[in-house]
């Protein structure tokens, strides 16, 4: 197939969008997290999957699981439609968030 | 010339996996912007997408390799707890640059962001490469979708910056040392 029979009949662009906004969820699921466990004790101990790297282990294993389920999720829900962009917008505002919140300053006033 | 086995995961975290990402990162950048940024760009061949396929998912395996060997072997040793009584803290990083109001911000504030930054940069990535791989050429009609991306690779670089960043000066104020000492080359006294 030729690049302009290509860019004429171009895939829906639900898988994209799914994997767009799954990486914000991920990202600002990891700032979420980190405040949660930097806050709360008993959450502090909860994420202490592996003892020698501490609670940083478990917050960001399982922001990695949240990131990787909304991904399969929104995936199958998506992958054959055509998604408005303003989903693009927010993933982008959830990543640029989640980079917020990851800064200590920012991060120590909740 | 010798240099601990710390010293060496140091520099194959930091100076191996880190710094080629960087340097990886503004070339995506570059490329995804100026063949696929717009629907009337340069003719796109088939080799080269296939190159820029590859060239991400390799920046994708950097990332994990970077964040991984970051939290799981270099990590542990920065924030080991020293037994009580310790007074000399060289092999303790974190306590270390703790017990000094000069330096402790390198860990509170240092520290604490790169550890949680470093993280969106493999997950930036990785959506990156998923989706050039499932689009390739026809992301130039999906224009938010190629925004997006761009967007997210952008950011990926920021993260990475900031991490690399706090990861020289972390290691030029509290350099993590020890373990087994690994000959380099043996020089001659003078």
């Amino acid at each position: 197939m030729s690049a302009s029979a290509t860019q004429a009949k171009p895939n829906p662009n639900g898988a994209g969008a799914a994997a767009v906004l799954a990486a914000g969820i991920g990202s600002l699921a990891v700032a979420v997290l980190s405040i949660l466990a930097d806050k709360a004790g008993s959450i502090k101990s909860l994420m202490n999957f592996y003892k020698p790297t501490g609670p940083l282990s478990g917050v960001t294993s399982c922001a990695i699981l949240i990131w990787l389920a909304a991904w399969i999720v929104l995936h199958f829900r998506w992958r054959t439609r055509q998604i408005p962009s303003r989903f693009n917008t927010a993933a982008l505002m959830l990543l640029f968030l989640g980079l917020l919140l990851t800064f200590p300053p920012i991060a120590d006033l909740f | 010339m010798e240099i601990s086995v710390r010293g060496l995961w140091t520099m194959i975290h930091g100076m191996g996996f880190g710094a080629l990402y960087l340097m990886a990162c503004s070339g995506a950048l570059v490329e995804l912007r100026r063949r696929y940024g717009s629907p009337q760009g340069p003719e796109i061949k088939e080799a080269d997408e296939k190159f820029l396929r590859v060239y991400l998912t390799v920046m994708a395996v950097l990332a994990w390799l970077t964040v991984l060997t970051g939290a799981y072997v270099i990590y542990p040793w920065y924030r080991a707890v020293p037994p009580p009584g310790t007074a000399n803290l060289a092999s303790f990083p974190q306590r270390l640059l703790m017990s000094r109001p000069s330096t402790a911000a390198w860990h509170s504030i240092g520290m604490e962001w790169k550890e949680h930054i470093a993280w969106l940069v493999p997950i930036s990535i990785t959506m990156a490469a998923a989706v050039f791989s499932r689009y390739r050429r026809s992301l130039r009609v999906h224009a938010e979708l190629c925004a997006a991306v761009l967007g997210f690779v952008w950011i990926s670089l920021l993260a990475a910056g900031v991490a690399g960043l706090f990861g020289a000066m972390l290691d030029k104020n509290a350099p993590v040392n020890g373990g087994p000492t690994i000959t380099l080359v043996r020089g001659e006294q003078k």
